[in-house]
């Protein structure tokens, strides 16, 4: 059966108009701009700001240092596990550094860069992959919630805390971070349309970086880019170069203003990848070529910065020596603090569950307590 | 002197266990400004249930919200707004529609206190109706509380009295730790005399009540199946038992001590609940009376649930449900003879 002649397909049937409808909000303003937006290298870095740029000179390439000393201790076995986020430290900087005191953090399970560049005690954002306590910081004290291993789920709970924050009639803002593949996630799409709904003051940060452990990006999505999902819960969506830091403090910066104005979330989506394997326990070259891994090494976050700034004469050879010897002190502190052992108390295993201990967990810590005595008696 | 409109409110009144549940959310937002309530229909409508008729009206969308039709997003931020300082009290519109939230409740709602080394306490109640018994077609029956008694760092309580309704769900509202509140929805109907200004003291959270004294055995239950086990106790009488009535109005935590006090006076004990059987809370129960009341036992403990079925079809759900007959039966069958 052709269309016309489906039953009531002709004009001539059509004789009460449809229902007056239109989208509530058009489209075309939230469409992010299919090129990822950049700063270095392009016109827009002639208003770059010196002494911002300085800072964020020595903030990535304390971040570099960071992740390969975290790295480091991987192999010692001083930590557990490490996601290195080598090739993302422009993201991880500019998330942390765009925030005001009073707004939270968000991370992932491989944001652990963020927190410290955000001032967080880089053995206490540590602990967690260490593995002598699942936090080992008050989130309240510092302003950024527990980073989060199953993904994309505290992306909800910054919507919620942005939206409590709103409701008090406090200017915060929340700063979520996630990979490309926790978009793929339900509690991603409940979080954006949730706070979209809302206007709850929130950014959502993605960070591609390519893989969801070996999934490429084309096997995680068919949307045109990530940014462009914004579209559909009612929020602008930014595409920028997630290795260029000057880009990602502007379109940050951005969002986060508009946030705090009541003019509700933004998506971003940074472009980035990630140069070393998920983990210390995964084979990268299984999945991708060294060529690849090479033709984004000329993109590196460090070298693009740095490159830019020497050329206009913001730093130089004296600048760059400052900054590696400021990283050197920060990474033997911290393989010095992580080399000593923690001490753990077992009884703390039941202490954190409950308000109120629970009848059946006296009478377990009360075996603990045995089983541990005599140990100590052996 | 009173005025007479703080009389007439103190009158004691039939109630329901719906109108008593709506007005410890209504007590407990008016004390304090920091409890929210909010899930899916919960403000103009007041809920499918009418359990939150009215909140909105008095206290305003910005603390009784309708939500996006989503459990996850809904507890998911009931967590961020609790991390920031308030009170979330959570509806899960039936039962079966809390599954799509677990992975928030599992992994972050019942672990963020541990998580952070108490630091980072969430005061969030989720209250889920629950069970069967009022023709509800599949997924609006289920008896879930076996998953949520199996993760550590909930509370999990569930009234079976208009009185309870009231105490526990204020209980629950106050409590600094995360409470999976189970409403029983075949009682929402159930009338009492009642006034919310003179709740008879109800025990706090984690105390089970002998609803029913007796000598010969001991019927353990809580929520839905109370009224039945009462039912039951009474037409035991003909048949010579006197049956005492445990209501556990918690499960996490258990008061165990109660349980076992019972037990050990009655010798004879049985379990019942909707739930099934297999993994259910009375095989817990069960393994606990009798490695405590061994020796005071006169027979094995029993257990009276639903059976290990996916809940079934409305016009046969009376054939999956514990009755009185298969109570009583049960109860012969603890005439034990080695």
């Amino acid at each position: 059966m052709t269309v016309q002649e489906l039953p009531g397909a002709g004009a001539s049937h059509r004789v009460t108009p449809p229902p007056a409808w239109r989208p509530r909000t058009e489209a075309a303003p939230l469409l992010p701009d299919p090129e990822p937006y950049r700063v270095l290298g392009t016109e827009a870095a002639d208003r770059l700001d010196p002494e911002l740029m300085r800072r964020y000179y020595a903030e990535l390439v304390r971040g570099r240092r960071y992740n390969a000393q975290a790295t480091a201790l991987t192999r010692q076995g001083r930590l557990a596990v490490y996601p290195s986020t080598v090739g993302q430290e422009a993201a991880e900087i500019a998330a942390a550094l765009v925030l005001e005191e009073q707004d939270w953090l968000f991370p992932s399970y491989r944001d652990t860069l963020a927190a410290v560049a955000r001032g967080l005690d880089p053995v206490q954002a540590l602990t967690l992959l260490r593995g002598d306590w699942h936090t080992g910081y008050d989130p309240r004290e510092h302003r950024i919630a527990p980073l989060s291993t199953p993904l994309a789920t505290q992306l909800p709970h910054a919507v919620g805390l942005a939206h409590a924050a709103r409701l008090r009639g406090d200017e915060v803002v929340a700063l979520a971070m996630v990979g490309d593949g926790g978009t793929s996630e339900g509690d991603f799409h409940e979080a954006l349309n949730f706070a979209a709904v809302w206007k709850a003051p929130v950014v959502f940060l993605v960070q591609n970086n390519g893989f969801a452990i070996s999934v490429p990006l084309a096997k995680q999505t068919a949307a045109p880019t990530l940014a462009h999902k914004a579209v559909g819960y009612g929020m602008p969506g930014r595409l920028v170069d997630g290795n260029d830091v000057a880009a990602m403090h502007e379109v940050l910066t951005e969002a986060v203003q508009r946030a705090r104005s009541g003019g509700g979330p933004t998506l971003i989506e940074a472009v980035t990848y990630r140069m070393e394997a998920h983990t210390n326990a995964d084979d990268a070259t299984r999945y991708r070529s060294d060529a690849e891994v090479e033709a984004w090494k000329a993109h590196d976050p460090v070298l693009l910065l740095e490159r830019e700034l020497t050329a206009r004469g913001i730093l130089d050879d004296a600048g760059i020596r400052e900054a590696r010897d400021a990283a050197e002190a920060m990474a033997a502190t911290l393989r010095e603090r992580m080399n000593a052992d923690p001490v753990l108390n077992p009884m703390d295993l039941f202490a954190h569950v409950y308000a109120e201990q629970t009848g059946a967990l006296r009478e377990q810590a009360e075996l603990l307590r045995a089983e541990l005595e005599a140990e100590g008696e052996a | 002197m009173s005025t007479v409109a703080e009389r007439a409110e103190r009158a004691v009144k039939p109630a329901t266990m719906a109108q008593a549940l709506t007005r410890a959310m209504r007590d407990a937002m008016a004390e304090d400004p920091t409890v929210h309530v909010m899930g899916e229909d919960v403000g103009t409508l007041g809920g499918v249930f009418r359990i939150t008729d009215g909140l909105a009206k008095e206290f305003g969308e910005d603390r009784v919200t309708d939500t996006p039709l989503a459990e996850a997003g809904i507890l998911g931020t009931a967590v961020g707004m609790a991390m920031y300082g308030l009170r979330p009290v959570v509806e899960m519109q039936f039962d079966a529609f809390a599954y799509p939230a677990f992975e928030q409740l599992i992994s972050h709602v019942a672990k963020m206190r541990n998580r952070t080394r108490g630091a980072m306490p969430l005061p969030i109640t989720i209250r889920i109706p629950y069970g069967g018994g009022i023709g509800g077609v599949e997924h609006h029956c289920d008896s879930s509380e076996a998953y949520y008694v199996a993760t550590p760092g909930l509370t999990v309580v569930t009234p079976a009295t208009v009185e309870d309704a009231y105490g526990l769900l204020r209980a629950s509202i106050a409590s600094d730790d995360p409470v999976v509140f189970l409403e029983p929805k075949r009682l929402y109907w159930s009338k009492a005399d009642w006034s919310p200004q003179s709740p008879a003291a109800v025990p706090g959270i984690g105390k089970a009540l002998v609803r029913r004294t007796g000598t010969s055995a001991t019927l353990i239950t809580y929520g839905p199946s109370l009224p039945l086990c009462l039912e039951a106790a009474e037409a035991a009488r003909e048949e010579g038992w006197d049956l005492e009535v445990v209501d556990l109005r918690s499960l996490v935590p258990f008061d165990e001590e109660t349980v076992v006090a019972s037990v050990r006076r009655t010798g004879r004990a049985v379990v019942v609940h909707e739930a099934g059987g297999f993994g259910g809370p009375g095989a817990e129960i069960a393994a606990r009376v009798t490695e405590r009341c061994f020796h005071h036992l006169e027979a094995p403990v029993l257990r009276v649930t639903g059976f290990d079925i996916p809940y079934p079809p409305p016009m046969l759900e009376k054939h999956h449900l514990p009755g009185v007959d298969r109570i009583l039966d049960a109860v012969a069958r603890l005439q034990w003879e080695n």
